[in-house]
């Protein structure tokens, strides 16, 4: 439950463009940490290195360390697979299974992980994971109705039902609000306090404010210029950033004199 | 709106404003939607009222002089089992083509074997006739001859195993082969369509490749896969050339499929027997046509059942 990642010299490439370049950062469990930059400078990409979904793409590799609570995630033996069933994700757009119902949806990772469970321990795990995001109330009634007639807000949060289902230690969330209204993403927010308790969580996100509101600490990626590889500017608390950074570049991102 | 206008009177009653372009387009798009019911209704008028002599003859006069029902019996039996063994052939074999192409197969050889599989359907069905019958049907002696000693007891196989592998078995797979290239065709572009966000969706939540196809390809790609089968089912049940090359057909009702008498299939007991029919002989045929006319109309019906049952959960909303 909840663990530590650290990242040391790490650099992503898709075949042999340098898509980000030595990163390295320190995240603490049962914490938020907030990944914020303009478009293009490799965030998400930073991202999915985390739990080895940058692999997915053809041609992207790594470079570099990714280290979870000692055990190494680029390591040789290590199964992509068994990562991803640690390090949960959440998408920018939400992303139910269209075929499945909303239940089907939440069972769907655990009925992968082959893990025999009876039907009444099964319900209770889709019950619990449902309250778990604050969807429970709303989709009670209608567990056997498909997840893609929920609005966007609905099925973000069963999206995130879906993820917290399999107990992984971290959870990564890509922009989770950003096809949201606002109310959506309130309820998505408060999610994200309640869920610090158990899991680690990593955000990528474009709303400045968002990361303020929900983050301990925030990373400000940034690039030279098109072409050029992203890097991480600067690593630090959310007040810090946010109050005082270190550096001037994130200062003006933050402030809105970018560029 | 602008200001230079007359004053508006009550704007319902102003009728919308019409391009050419559009009423043109609208006009030939309408065309087209009625040229194709007409031409169906063509077809199954001709088809009824030259099989309605057949249809009211008595069943003395009907060709084999068992009656209407007695001579097209044995040739629907003849039809379904030839299709329904392609099918069953060829549907799992294009499945896991597509599958292979899509996903699994490095990308040049994808292409390659994309085109090497477009390229069967592109064989004329006398070819593939003469292949069956030159090539198949003898090699295929060996394995009617072991199904009729160890598969005997299953009424399919229950022989004598044919000498000459010219059998509703050999007939089978030679259509499988036909249809494979359409079902594979077609499961193949709705699989590589499956959207990246649930594949990805699945990848995150730790599924193998399989476990991905299983969840997020599958299942979005399922009705894709039933409308291959089902046009693949209508170029099985209509073949002509390749089954009246291979076939020596004529034989009754059996559904023996590596024995020496067979019965023939609509379509191929048309294409022998029509040029040599009179009278009462082509009213007969275009009846057997009419049968063949409405199983095609009810296996595409059937199909459209399937995908249509379970639209909420198809993934298209």
């Amino acid at each position: 439950m909840a663990k530590r990642i650290e990242v040391s010299d790490l650099s992503i490439y898709y075949n042999n463009f340098l898509a980000v370049e030595g990163v390295n950062i320190s995240i603490e469990p049962r914490s938020i940490t907030a990944i914020i930059g303009p478009s293009g400078c490799g965030k998400s990409t930073f991202l999915r290195t985390l739990n080895r979904m940058h692999e997915v793409i053809p041609g992207g590799r790594v470079e570099g360390k990714v280290v979870m609570d000692g055990q190494d995630l680029y390591g040789e033996d290590v199964d992509p697979v068994d990562v991803r069933r640690q390090i949960g994700m959440v998408f920018q757009r939400p992303n139910p299974f269209p075929t499945m119902s909303i239940y089907g949806n939440v069972a769907a990772g655990i009925r992968l992980n082959n893990t025999k469970m009876k039907k009444s321990d099964l319900d209770d795990l889709v019950e619990r994971s449902l309250k778990g995001a604050n969807l429970w109330n709303e989709v009670k009634d209608r567990l056997d109705r498909p997840g893609a007639g929920l609005s966007g807000g609905q099925q973000q949060r069963l999206c995130i039902a879906r993820a917290i289902a399999i107990e992984p230690d971290v959870l990564l969330m890509d922009e989770p609000a950003s096809a949201l209204d606002p109310i959506s993403t309130l309820a998505i927010e408060d999610l994200m306090h309640e869920l610090k308790e158990r899991f680690t969580i990593v955000i990528v996100t474009h709303n400045m404010q968002q990361a303020a509101r929900v983050s301990e600490s925030t990373g400000f990626f940034n690039l030279n210029g098109i072409g050029q590889p992203g890097r991480l500017i600067e690593f630090n608390s959310t007040e810090k950033i946010f109050g005082n950074p270190d550096v001037k570049a994130t200062e003006d991102y933050i402030s809105g004199r970018f560029g | 709106m602008t200001a230079t206008k007359a004053p508006i009177e009550t704007p319902s009653k102003q009728p919308p404003v019409r391009r050419p372009g559009d009423r043109i387009f609208a006009g030939t798009a309408k065309g087209s939607g009625i040229f194709i019911l007409l031409v169906l209704a063509g077809v199954a008028a001709f088809l009824i009222g030259e099989a309605i002599p057949a249809l009211t003859a008595p069943s003395a006069d009907i060709p084999g002089g068992e009656g209407l029902a007695g001579y097209v019996g044995p040739l629907i039996l003849g039809t379904l089992l030839g299709a329904v063994l392609a099918l069953l052939v060829a549907t799992p074999l294009a499945v896991g083509i597509a599958l292979y192409v899509t996903y699994y197969a490095p990308r040049r050889i994808a292409a390659v074997l994309g085109y090497v599989i477009d390229l069967l359907a592109a064989i004329p069905s006398v070819v593939y006739g003469f292949w069956g019958l030159a090539v198949l049907a003898p090699a295929l002696v060996p394995f009617h001859v072991w199904t009729a000693e160890h598969l005997g007891w299953i009424p399919f196989f229950a022989g004598p195993a044919s000498t000459s592998g010219r059998t509703m078995l050999t007939v089978g797979l030679v259509l499988a082969v036909m249809i494979l290239p359409i079902i594979s065709a077609i499961a193949r572009e709705v699989f590589s369509q499956a959207p990246a966000l649930h594949r990805e969706a699945a990848l995150a939540l730790g599924a193998t490749r399989w476990e991905m196809i299983k969840l997020a390809v599958l299942p979005y790609g399922k009705s894709g896969v039933i409308a291959g089968a089902m046009l693949g089912l209508g170029r099985a049940l209509g073949e002509t050339m390749a089954v009246a090359i291979i076939l020596s057909g004529g034989a009754g009702a059996t559904v023996n499929l590596i024995s020496n008498s067979n019965p023939s299939t609509i379509a191929s007991n048309i294409a022998l027997r029509f040029p040599e029919a009179t009278g009462l002989g082509v009213n007969t045929l275009i009846a057997s046509g009419l049968v063949l006319f409405l199983i095609t109309l009810a296996v595409n019906m059937l199909a459209r059942w399937v995908v249509n049952r379970r639209a909420d959960f198809s993934g298209a909303n």
